[in-house]
């Protein structure tokens, strides 16, 4: 494996393309946080033609629930959760400009062509790493739907958020290159 | 008759709340140690090494290991000469989560009905308890939070009879290479196999809290879950199942009698934070 690639927010179309499946990238810059209930909402937004409360023009959705913050620290605990709920809704970001999503677990084929086609990718976090990967947030702020609690959308700022990129815009899948690199089944 | 008042319940499930979520097991840390020797794969170590450290974090700094502080499962044993008092047992669960969770900053993430409003009840209450009666004077209450990633990848399936120790394997190592990287591999694969649809499924679940390295007492499970390991850890999942060959710190495999016509066999799937405590009052 290659020594880890620093990468600034947002993200520069031409730094995208260069990215493979399975090189180490480290975050840094403003990042956003969704999952479930908050694609629903930004999904309905846009199906309304309405505007959506962040700009996803270059960004990366990070797909999280944190932990509640202690008194004095920025976050909770903060691990990926499981991709494929929010496959539903990804490639509509896509089309207007989200350039990374981070979780954890593959993506459906839709995904994956709308990351070719859009120029996007998709990072693997640890899942579970989620003391850990606190460290790297430096601050967070509510930027929309604080009713959704853990749900709520996130403005994190965050400073070398280790990630792997698991989906690039060739098409490459780490899932499936990783399996079957070292499966042992005939 | 020995009493337990519901107070020291309420103080014993809030302070195993915290410990289950702040610091790895043990034996769960042991496991993983090991399985950096045998992974092969160098994305595989880097996710191994950062379990590790977050671990080390989590316990240094009481914060959860995982933002996902799960459903509150409970299993209890309560002494048949023991009698609870000075209010209600179920009760005295719920403040105890309550309590737990808020103090220890974990994250609340129940539901008030499943399908229709789907409004988070805001303490992680109602907690799932499972009570056994059993001989003796005393209350042993086992926490086992658990995480939405690996629980939504279980299963229960009647299977028949003749479909035997191949179609049992069959089914357990299928099932996992489904649930691929989703469950947070390295995991603890839990199968119950026989009793009924809901006993079976609660075995695969108490399976998840054998200690790691401990095998069924039965020789011929012992030996069918060393080789479900194997067949498991052939698959190439891997760490977060980005590949690799550590897919499976163990196997656990429960069983009970059935009836004539059934083979009940369940999988329920552990992350690799396999989290658990237990306190005895």
């Amino acid at each position: 494996m290659s020594s880890k690639i620093k990468l600034n927010t947002p993200l520069k179309e031409e730094e995208v393309i260069k990215l493979r499946a399975g090189d180490e990238v480290l975050l840094n810059g403003v990042i956003y946080t969704g999952r479930d209930a908050a694609h629903k909402r930004l999904l309905d937004l846009l199906e309304k033609g309405e505007e959506l409360p962040f700009d996803v023009k270059g960004q990366i959705i990070y797909y999280v629930g944190p932990s509640p913050a202690k008194p004095g620290t920025p976050i909770g605990s903060c691990g990926p959760t499981t991709s494929y709920r929010m496959d539903p809704y990804a490639p509509a970001l896509m089309k207007i400009g989200l350039k990374g999503m981070i979780g954890k677990g593959p993506r459906g084929k839709e995904v994956v062509e709308a990351m070719k086609r859009y120029k996007a990718v998709y990072f693997a976090a640890v899942g579970g790493a989620a003391a850990l990967i606190a460290r790297s947030v430096k601050s967070s702020r509510i930027v929309a739907y604080e009713d959704l609690g853990t749900e709520a959308i996130r403005e994190l700022e965050v400073e070398d958020f280790p990630v792997i990129v698991a989906n690039d815009v060739l098409g490459n899948d780490l899932y499936e290159e990783g399996i079957r690199k070292y499966s042992r089944r005939k | 008759m020995k009493q337990i008042h519901v107070g020291s319940i309420i103080e014993a499930v809030r302070n195993i709340c915290q410990e289950a979520n702040f610091y790895l097991g043990d034996d769960v840390q042991r496991a993983l140690e090991e399985s950096l020797k045998i992974e092969e794969s160098s994305t595989g170590r880097t996710i191994i090494e950062q379990i590790l450290e977050n671990a080390e974090i989590a316990r240094k700094h009481r914060v959860p290991m995982c933002q996902d502080t799960g459903a509150a499962v409970f299993f209890v044993e309560l002494g048949q000469e023991a009698q609870v008092v000075g209010g209600d047992f179920t009760e005295a669960i719920n403040e105890g989560v309550r309590q737990g969770y808020r103090e220890g900053y974990l994250r609340k993430s129940m539901v008030n009905d499943p399908l229709i409003d789907r409004k988070n009840t805001q303490d992680n209450t109602p907690a799932i308890i499972h009570t056994c009666i059993v001989p003796g004077d005393k209350l042993k209450i086992t926490f086992a939070p658990k995480g939405g990633g690996s629980e939504n990848m279980s299963v229960v399936r009647m299977m028949k009879p003749a479909d035997g120790v191949e179609g049992v394997k069959d089914f357990v190592v299928d099932w996992v290479k489904r649930s691929g990287g989703n469950p947070c591999p390295p995991v603890v694969v839990g199968v119950g196999i026989g009793g009924t649809f809901e006993k079976c499924a609660q075995l695969a679940k108490i399976s998840l809290l054998r200690e790691l390295g401990r095998f069924n007492a039965d020789p011929r499970f012992a030996s069918l879950e060393k080789q479900l390991k194997e067949e498991i850890n052939d698959l190439g999942i891997g760490p977060m199942g980005l590949g690799g060959r550590v897919t499976a710190l163990a196997v656990h495999i429960e069983t009970h009698p059935c009836h004539i016509a059934s083979l009940p066999v369940a999988v329920n799937i552990q992350c690799h934070a396999a989290r658990h405590k237990s306190v005895t009052l």
